[in-house]
């Protein structure tokens, strides 16, 4: 193996170790999005224990639930750092004010940001903040040569025991390589949409509906 | 039902069965962890060991970890298991059984022999008492060979399965990753796809694809689309060329189940891929997939412990005495198996537990990126393993799997077992790398000239 490719596949791998053990830093989301942001944490203690412990990582952590709104909203939207801050870090605010901006007349609750946090961590959270909807921006697993890849995952009436058959995904969010956030906030909106009129996410929306078009691969 | 304790002089250790027995003994791992089943201490694990090791073998057949009325992989393991082959090991503990296989005296014959008689969870515990060059000196001893176009498992002999998986299922983009695997002497245990598309129109078309390759080529290798097995079974009756028969299977009932499949099914499966008789030199036709942790992930592990049950898997494999079998060891990420460590321990575990019980024994050396592991890791674990005889490992173009999101191993990892070890591939296909000028004096060659690769993309060019 020549040096130079041996050296781009490290430098590549290295990148996508600091993506996994970067920490989420929530500062400076509610500028960015022009909203009220809450930060609340799972019940995963640190990145060890969220990445031997997935289970901790869909639980709410017992303090952080009453910080929540419980005055109902169409959509909850959910930050969580998943595998990458990196792709949070980079993408969540713009996606979030692309999806918002296509939302007209939706009452959207406050941002929540969590930390240490899998994807059903938006049950809890949506169930506590009685939301219809729940979108959940979450950094990807890294690959070699993707370490800031966001996905979006949509669950109708959030709450905790929903499987991950019920939910829709759109994933590989990282303009300039992967979709773009106008692509993906078209996506994400079409099928929120599609959900609250048939009152239902998950592999029953995509079948028989032809909603994702050419938006998904 | 026996007793399970023992006293290390400042506390008596108790385990409830053989299951729980089983589990505390294991090395550390994090997915017997997250199951709640491993060893509370560093102490309680070694007394489990202790009492694991004065257990006389036959305990297995009346402690089953599983209920034989509860599950049909029991069923197999037990009705498969061959009471006349168990005989010249049927007196011994599983420390003397460890001592056994060591022993200078007993050659790969012997263990080859008793194989039949031995159940997988045998075969899981004595590996508990083994060291890592204690996994590779037993598992070196064990030859298994299998055959269809070409001869594989041979000693001497060190094969790749040729990986070349596309995000989209790219023609040119597999074709182009499978002449460079060529070209770095990759392939002769199969080339395999693993497609995005479980389409059977997509499937049959890469199977075309890869068939018309490797027939315009004459290269003596298998193909292979990793589908599951009922798409298999329809590229079959539609006529596909289909050389192997494809399937993840796991150690339990239950975890097969979420595979969607049964033993009845890969009985069929089998049989309609055995049908189209395509192998030249043998006809073993069935690949498996196995990797520590499925039947946890499937939430069907019975307290089990993920070693025992990824040997169990291995029950279900040798009943269809398959052409290829490997464990993907890191891919299952680090709640099962935390560290560059562990995926080592497993991946030796794995392999020696495949040849005791008489596999030909591959394996998906490989990690994602939030394991706590990295090429250094791998190349500890290639290494050891390829001492221990492994008989295929992947290769894939730089060692980064584009579609599933890996690292495994890169066809330059293959070469660097070739080189430092002195191995070669399979001999038909060796001899076929030599008459395309890949290979010389038993080392890798680069090609002159473009003529072979501009053949095989032309070969390709028809399928975009």
């Amino acid at each position: 193996m020549p040096t130079g490719a041996a050296l781009a596949f490290q430098l590549d791998h290295a990148r996508a170790r600091d993506a996994v053990n970067a920490v989420f830093e929530p500062d400076g989301l509610a500028e960015a999005i022009g909203r009220e942001v809450i930060v609340v944490r799972s019940q995963a203690a640190d990145r060890e224990e969220y990445l031997r412990r997935p289970n901790l990582g869909r639980r709410l952590h017992p303090d952080d639930g009453a910080m929540l709104p419980t005055d109902g909203c169409d959509l909850a939207i959910v930050i969580a750092d998943g595998l990458s801050a990196a792709a949070v870090h980079g993408h969540a605010a713009s996606l979030a004010l692309a999806i918002i901006g296509r939302l007209e007349g939706w009452r959207i609750g406050p941002v929540i940001a969590t930390q240490q946090a899998r994807v059903a961590i938006g049950d809890p959270v949506g169930e506590i903040m009685k939301a219809e909807l729940v979108c959940v921006l979450i950094g990807e697993r890294p690959g070699l040569s993707s370490p800031d890849s966001l996905g979006a995952y949509l669950t109708w009436q959030p709450r905790t025991g929903r499987k991950d058959s019920e939910r829709n995904c759109v994933s590989n969010i990282r303009p300039p390589h992967g979709l773009s956030y106008d692509d993906a906030a078209d996506t994400i909106v079409r099928l929120l949409k599609a959900a609250r009129a048939r009152q239902i996410t998950g592999v029953a929306l995509k079948d028989g509906e032809d909603l994702i078009g050419g938006g998904e691969q | 039902m026996a007793e399970y304790s023992v006293s290390t002089g400042s506390t008596l250790h108790r385990f409830a069965d053989l299951k729980t027995l089983l589990a505390a003994a294991s090395p550390p791992r994090s997915g017997d962890e997250l199951a709640g089943i491993a060893a509370g201490s560093a102490e309680e694990r070694v007394a489990a060991r202790m009492v694991l090791a004065d257990l006389p073998l036959t305990t297995f057949l009346e402690d089953l970890v599983i209920p034989y009325e509860d599950d049909e992989i029991t069923r197999l393991i037990v009705d498969d298991r061959d009471g006349d082959a168990f005989a010249p090991v049927a007196a011994m503990t599983v420390g003397e059984f460890r001592e056994w296989l060591l022993d200078n005296a007993t050659t790969g014959e012997m263990i080859a022999s008793v194989s039949r008689g031995l159940m997988p969870e045998m075969a899981a515990a004595v590996a508990k008492l083994m060291r890592n060059q204690d996994l590779v000196l037993a598992a070196r001893k064990v030859r298994v060979v299998t055959a269809f176009r070409n001869t594989l498992g041979l000693p001497g002999r060190f094969s790749t399965r040729l990986q070349p998986n596309h995000p989209r299922d790219d023609t040119m983009g597999i074709a182009a990753s499978t002449v460079d695997g060529i070209l770095m002497g990759a392939g002769d245990a199969v080339i395999g796809i693993n497609p995005v598309s479980e389409n059977v129109g997509t499937t049959g078309d890469l199977l075309r694809l890869l068939d018309d390759i490797r027939e315009g080529l004459a290269i003596p290798t298998q193909t292979c689309v990793l589908a599951h097995a009922t798409t298999t079974l329809d590229l079959v009756r539609r006529g596909a060329p289909v050389d192997l028969c494809f399937q993840s299977i796991a150690g339990t009932e239950g975890a097969n189940r979420g595979f969607g499949i049964n033993l009845a099914l890969l009985r069929e499966a089998q049989d309609a891929t055995m049908s189209l008789k395509r192998g030249t030199v043998g006809q073993d036709c069935m690949y498996f997939e196995t990797g520590q942790g499925s039947c946890l992930s499937a939430d069907a592990h019975h307290g089990v412990d993920q070693q025992t049950l990824e040997a169990r898997a291995y029950g279900v494999a040798r009943h269809f005495k398959p052409l290829l079998v490997n464990s993907v060891v890191g891919f299952i990420g680090p709640e099962y198996l935390y560290d560059g460590k562990q995926i080592t321990r497993a991946a030796l575990e794995d392999h020696f537990c495949g040849k005791l019980l008489g596999l030909p024994m591959g394996l998906d050396i490989c990690y994602t990126n939030h394991a706590e592991a990295d090429g250094d890791d791998m190349d500890a674990a290639l290494t050891m393993t390829a001492l221990a005889g492994v008989n295929f490992i992947m290769g894939v173009p730089g060692a980064d799997d584009v579609m599933l999101g890996y690292q495994s191993t890169s066809f330059h990892d293959a070469l660097y077992v070739r080189e430092a070890l002195g191995l070669a591939p399979a001999p038909e296909f060796e001899e076929w790398l030599t008459e395309q000028g890949l290979w010389r004096d038993g080392k890798s060659v680069e090609p002159e000239g473009l003529a072979l690769p501009d053949r095989m993309l032309a070969l390709a060019n028809g399928h975009g």
